[in-house]
């Protein structure tokens, strides 16, 4: 275990370098200078001159890689240069927000996920398989800020139960927070929900067919019993991996949900620092959400050699 | 049930309600939508429209303009021009303080000019050329010396160039004033959350404080238009900002909404390239004035600004509206003419031209060349339409990398901020690549003359030449279109689309 | 794009006797769901091959006094903002919305399965380095990156596609190398092996077929994602152009008049969900009829 630990361990600083080089080189290779998008509507010659001398722009390539990444091991992610303020204090101001959202989907997600997986293992084959099915994949198969901008018409606009947007800390207004991350934690929710039907399906399918349900069954337990006490506790395991790599990829901020639903949390952020060629923001942004996901893939990864033994081989 | 049972109960409800009750009533406060996130709020750095909307609660300005683009006082109460028109006296207004409680005076005036002039990265360089020095005669009288005559300078000192922070506060931040920016306006800055919103509160000590009814603002980028006014109708926000023309109809229609229509001062329009770089010769459109002219005789203004704009355009056909007092009324809007257009076309001897129009990755730009594309068909002309993220869009208009361009200009108040970068020689914004001596010596002139009706004569002149040549073929002048609650009362239509805070009161 | 991670019930070596295809099919068919999910596949593929026959109108005729209207009789599906007929549009935007599934996971594949099975082969540093680079990029967002390359590239269908395709390729590598590493320790690939076969025609002859099951199944569902990123990409402006018409950059259009018109968005929105769902059902289905293990 232990050595299994240190294995991966070594993998995550390769990893991340090669991360910081991909999205640094996916940056600055995009065409268009972007000094001259932050000259504004002016374009003042002096201004996009000043520019490129304090981003470095008219120097190669590696050197500018150097000066990032010098600064990031001292912990300054730079600034944006959009608005002035610091890459970290822009990622401590989002995080929170991001965090809670993928939490809030995340739990959505279980909560619907899980049972219509049960549900679809448990009744194979029949309508009720064909019935969780569409149910759970309808969150997969509809594009995510088309629903979102359906439900702000309906819950927002015509019945007016809930607010259109406009994200509210949980600290200073509970039901408000709630109110406002309620719809975009369902829109993401639901597409995850559909993976984790998929999977919760195939493992119990795995796990009913196994010798010791069987027995369970042969032995004259209640068939709810057997499905939920054995089948389901033994099916988790690969689930909650997974639910782990999921809530992995939720951190990278769920970008096109966050611009319908204005949450001002990191897909939001680098989608329009993308456009806006604020290089310091998508590095940092990605490069702390990125590790974020390596941890979660570590642990995850952790995870399932514990509940496994047959993989330490 | 038991006492204890209904005891049980009703603390739960009294627990449950006062855990889920709404805060106590707070403050008036005014909900703004804006359509993007401000930049950095420093004045002398700031580069984007949007952070005008939020510096006109936040920070005051020399000069003013009014419904009528007019000059009104602010900060300055009067001006006077020198006779040889080289200096500019301004008398100060006095009592006014800085949100830090510094005083503003005359010294806090040159402070600011000479920021705005030799800051790096300061954008309001160019707006401030001629302005050689500033003298400081006594605490309420400033003298701007500037190196030739300009008459712009007033309409600059309406703007970013002419607004005040505190000396002190910008000697304390340097770079990073724009995080916690100090003016004099109404209200003072609290906090900013990038994309999320901008908190400004009242300052008590605003020398015009009686006319300020709210006691803190909150600007809230909401890019989406849709989910913008969905905000609006639900009652999250007080006041929308540019609206989109499919919905002013339903705005109309609903009774707790009001809607305000401005004919803006800038313009959309399609710039050629008729000399930035090669791809000017190579084509016909850039090569001859002919294949120009028939494009702008194959396009029905009126129908553009109908199908594309919902009817909330006027259509225009120079750099200033018909409306406006500049617009020179020799070179009128001409009417589609196909059968001129491709008469014209035969004559230069291209009856089929080809070119590729270029426009930006948004759905209304998309929907504008489509449009053009589809009405310039009938003349002969073959257009195809490339879609570029901005980004990359601006990279190739300065190099001259096209051969049409969809562009929109925000306008400014003078129409010289609206004609003199795009058209004089190798001025940064003149993307089309347009040099004429005698239109520069024109230009030139314009700029020096300070009465409104000499200089009318000149741009018509200027027009004459111009509109001719056509560089830039101007398509119409959009309408500013705001949405707000029906019971905000006080809302002033100014032309360049800024909501001003002072009268502004919420019915009750 | 992350539903394509970590698939379970690869299939094991029992697929190497005779007939395995012919008992998949009568598997596949008697799962009502794919049944289902493939018949409407076909029937968009229909639509998309036969549109100038089906369309009726033309989807890029625009018509300045039938703007925006409701739909009727001379309109199915309505008119959208420039009087163009939305149901031509929905018809012939299949191709565009088809093609940017099937093209993007062709790339993803013809990228992903060759370096997967270098990876899962050769192993060693090769696997090394493919393992560090696949993690890295599996790092960064899926949409970040299909973003900045479409950006790089410059918006149109086809860098949309290739955009996708690159962005979708690690999880295709991590798959083919786990279904490498799960089948290279079968006995019969040992033996394949031991009787002096070079590795490139162990891998190409023997490891492949066995590994094709998951690959298919995920190809399939790789496309249902696909098409939602294509949507993802045009609503950003950055997939197909003006006046070509896509389900995706029509939904960017309607999105504006929700209110006003909701058909413009209805139409398109629900051909995005039924291909979507259906290749999904599909891939489902071809999950459960490609493994023998499940009964």
């Amino acid at each position: 275990m232990l050595e299994y630990l240190v294995r991966r361990l070594a993998t995550i600083l390769p990893t991340l370098i090669l991360v910081s080089m991909l999205i640094f080189g996916l940056q600055q290779l995009l065409p268009g200078d972007p000094a001259k998008i932050l000259a504004g509507e002016e374009q003042d010659p002096t201004v996009i001159a000043y520019l490129h001398k304090k981003l470095h722009l008219d120097e190669p390539l590696p050197v500018r890689y150097a000066y990032w990444v010098g600064g990031v091991l001292h912990g300054d992610l730079g600034d944006s240069v959009r608005s002035q303020q610091s890459v970290r204090e822009l990622v401590k101001q989002k995080l929170p927000v991001t965090i809670e959202l993928a939490l809030l989907a995340m739990t959505i997600a279980l909560c619907i996920g899980i049972p219509a997986g049960v549900v679809a293992a448990v009744g194979r084959g029949t309508a009720w398989d064909v019935a969780a099915n569409a149910f759970a994949l309808w969150g997969l198969s509809t594009p995510n800020f088309w629903l979102g901008i359906l439900m702000i018409l309906l819950f927002s606009v015509q019945l007016g139960w809930l607010p259109a947007s406009g994200y509210v800390s949980p600290f200073d207004d509970l039901r408000a927070n709630l109110a406002a991350m309620i719809m975009p934690a369902f829109v993401l929710g639901n597409a995850i929900a559909a993976v984790l039907m998929r999977h919760t399906r195939s493992a119990m399918l795995q796990v009913l067919s196994a010798d010791y349900i069987r027995t369970a069954r042969a032995k004259g337990l209640d068939e709810r019993k057997v499905v939920l006490k054995h089948a389901l506790r033994n099916a988790l395991t690969p689930i909650i991996t997974l639910g782990a790599l999921e809530l992995g990829t939720l951190l990278s901020g769920a970008v096109l949900t966050e611009q319908v639903f204005t949450i001002p949390g990191f897909g939001k952020l680098i989608v329009d620092s993308v456009f806006n060629r604020d290089y310091s923001v998508v590095q940092g942004v990605v490069l702390v959400t990125a590790t974020a996901y390596i941890v979660l893939n570590l642990l995850a990864d952790l995870a399932t050699f514990a509940a496994n033994p047959r993989l330490r081989r | 049930m038991t006492f204890s049972q209904r005891f049980v109960r009703y603390a739960f409800a009294v627990v449950f309600i006062l855990l889920f009750a709404p805060l106590a009533t707070q403050a008036q406060t005014l909900r703004v939508g804006l359509a993007e996130d401000p930049d950095v709020l420093d004045p002398t750095l700031a580069r984007s429209f949007v952070g005008r909307v939020v510096f006109a609660g936040l920070c005051d300005k020399l000069f003013d303009i009014d419904e009528k683009l007019a000059i009104v006082p602010q900060l300055a109460t009067s001006y006077e021009w020198s006779a040889d028109s080289k200096v500019l006296t301004l008398k100060l207004r006095s009592g006014v303080t800085f949100h830090d409680g510094e005083k503003f005076d005359a010294a806090a005036v040159k402070f600011n000019i000479e920021r705005h002039k030799t800051m790096p990265g300061s954008n309001r360089r160019g707006e401030l050329a001629p302005v050689t020095t500033v003298e400081v005669v006594d605490a309420s009288t400033v003298k701007l010396h500037l190196s030739a005559p300009f008459s712009p300078l007033l309409a600059q000192l309406a703007d970013r160039a002419g607004m005040m922070v505190s000396p002190k506060a910008a000697q304390a931040e340097g770079e990073k004033f724009g995080a916690r920016p100090v003016c004099s306006g109404p209200f003072r800055f609290v906090e900013r959350i990038a994309q999320d919103r901008i908190v400004l509160e009242r300052y008590p000590q605003y020398w015009n404080k009686d006319a300020i009814h709210f006691d803190k603002v909150v600007y809230t980028p909401i890019p989406d238009a849709t989910v913008r006014l969905a905000n609006l109708r639900a009652g999250q926000l007080d006041f929308a900002e540019r609206v989109a023309s499919s919905d002013m109809e339903k705005i109309l229609a609903d009774k707790r909404l009001k809607a305000s229509r401005i004919t803006e001062i800038g313009y959309q329009g399609l710039t050629i390239n008729v000399g930035k770089s090669d791809k000017a010769k190579q084509n016909p459109l850039g090569r001859d004035a002919r294949v120009r002219e028939a494009l702008e005789l194959s396009i029905d203004r009126q129908g553009l600004a109908q199908v594309v704009m919902d009817n909330e355009a006027t259509p225009g056909n120079q750099w200033v509206a018909p409306g406006n007092p500049y617009y020179a009324k020799n070179v009128p809007v001409p009417r589609r003419d196909i059968a001129r257009a491709k008469a014209l076309l035969e004559e230069a001897g291209v009856p089929h031209p080809s070119f590729t129009l270029v426009t930006t990755t948004t759905s209304d730009a998309q929907r504008l060349a489509v449009v053009i594309q589809s009405m310039a068909r009938e003349s002969g002309f073959d257009i195809k339409i490339q879609s570029t993220e901005f980004a990359t869009s601006l990279n190739m208009a300065d190099k001259g990398d096209y051969e049409a361009y969809i562009l929109a200009w925000s306008g400014r108040a003078d129409p010289d901020g609206n004609l003199f970068s795009f058209d004089a020689c190798n001025q940064p914004l003149n993307y089309a690549g347009y040099c004429d001596a005698q239109t520069d010596a024109l230009l030139t002139q314009s700029r020096t003359l300070r009465e409104p009706d000499d200089r009318k004569k000149v741009y018509e002149q200027i027009a004459a030449r111009v509109l001719k040549e056509r560089p830039i073929i101007y398509l119409y002048h959009r309408n500013w279109l705001w949405a707000y609650s029906a019971k905000l009362g006080g809302v002033r239509n100014v032309p360049d689309g800024l909501l001003r805070l002072d009268g502004l009161k919420m019915a009750p | 794009m992350s539903a394509l991670l970590a698939a379970p019930g690869i299939a094991g070596g029992a697929v190497a006797d005779a007939g395995p295809w012919r008992r998949a099919w009568l598997r596949l068919r008697r799962r009502r769901g794919a049944l289902l999910g493939l018949s409407v596949v076909l029937g968009f593929v229909v639509l998309a091959v036969f549109a100038p026959w089906i369309a009726g109108q033309d989807p890029i005729a625009t018509s300045w006094s039938a703007l925006r209207q409701a739909p009727s009789a001379a309109h199915w599906f309505g008119t959208d903002e420039i009087g163009r007929d939305v149901l031509a549009r929905v018809v012939w935007g299949t191709r565009a919305s088809l093609l940017a599934g099937v093209v993007s996971v062709s790339i993803s594949l013809m990228l992903g399965v060759p370096i997967g099975l270098a990876a899962g082969v050769v192993g060693g540093i090769v696997d090394g380095i493919i393992s560090r680079l696949t993690d890295a990029f599996l790092a960064c967002p899926f949409l970040i990156l299909a973003i900045a390359l479409a950006a790089f590239l410059g918006p149109s269908l086809s860098n949309a596609m290739i955009a996708i395709g690159i962005s979708a390729t690690p999880i295709f590598v991590r798959l083919t190398r786990a279904a490498v590493l799960d089948v290279k320790v079968e006995d019969y690939i040992e033996a394949a092996r031991a009787v002096g076969n070079p590795p490139l025609r162990v891998a190409w002859r023997h490891i492949l077929p066995n590994i094709a099951p998951p690959l298919i199944v995920q190809a399939t569902l790789a496309i249902a994602a696909a098409v939602i990123a294509e949507a993802s990409l045009s609503f950003l402006g950055l997939g197909q152009q003006p006046p070509a018409p896509s389900w995706g950059s029509m939904l960017n259009s309607a999105k504006n008049y929700v209110d006003n018109a909701p058909w413009m968005a209805i139409w398109p929105g629900l051909a995005i969900f039924a291909l979507v769902l259906s290749f999904n059902l599909l891939g489902d289905g071809l999950r459960d009829a490609l493994d023998p293990r499940q009964r």
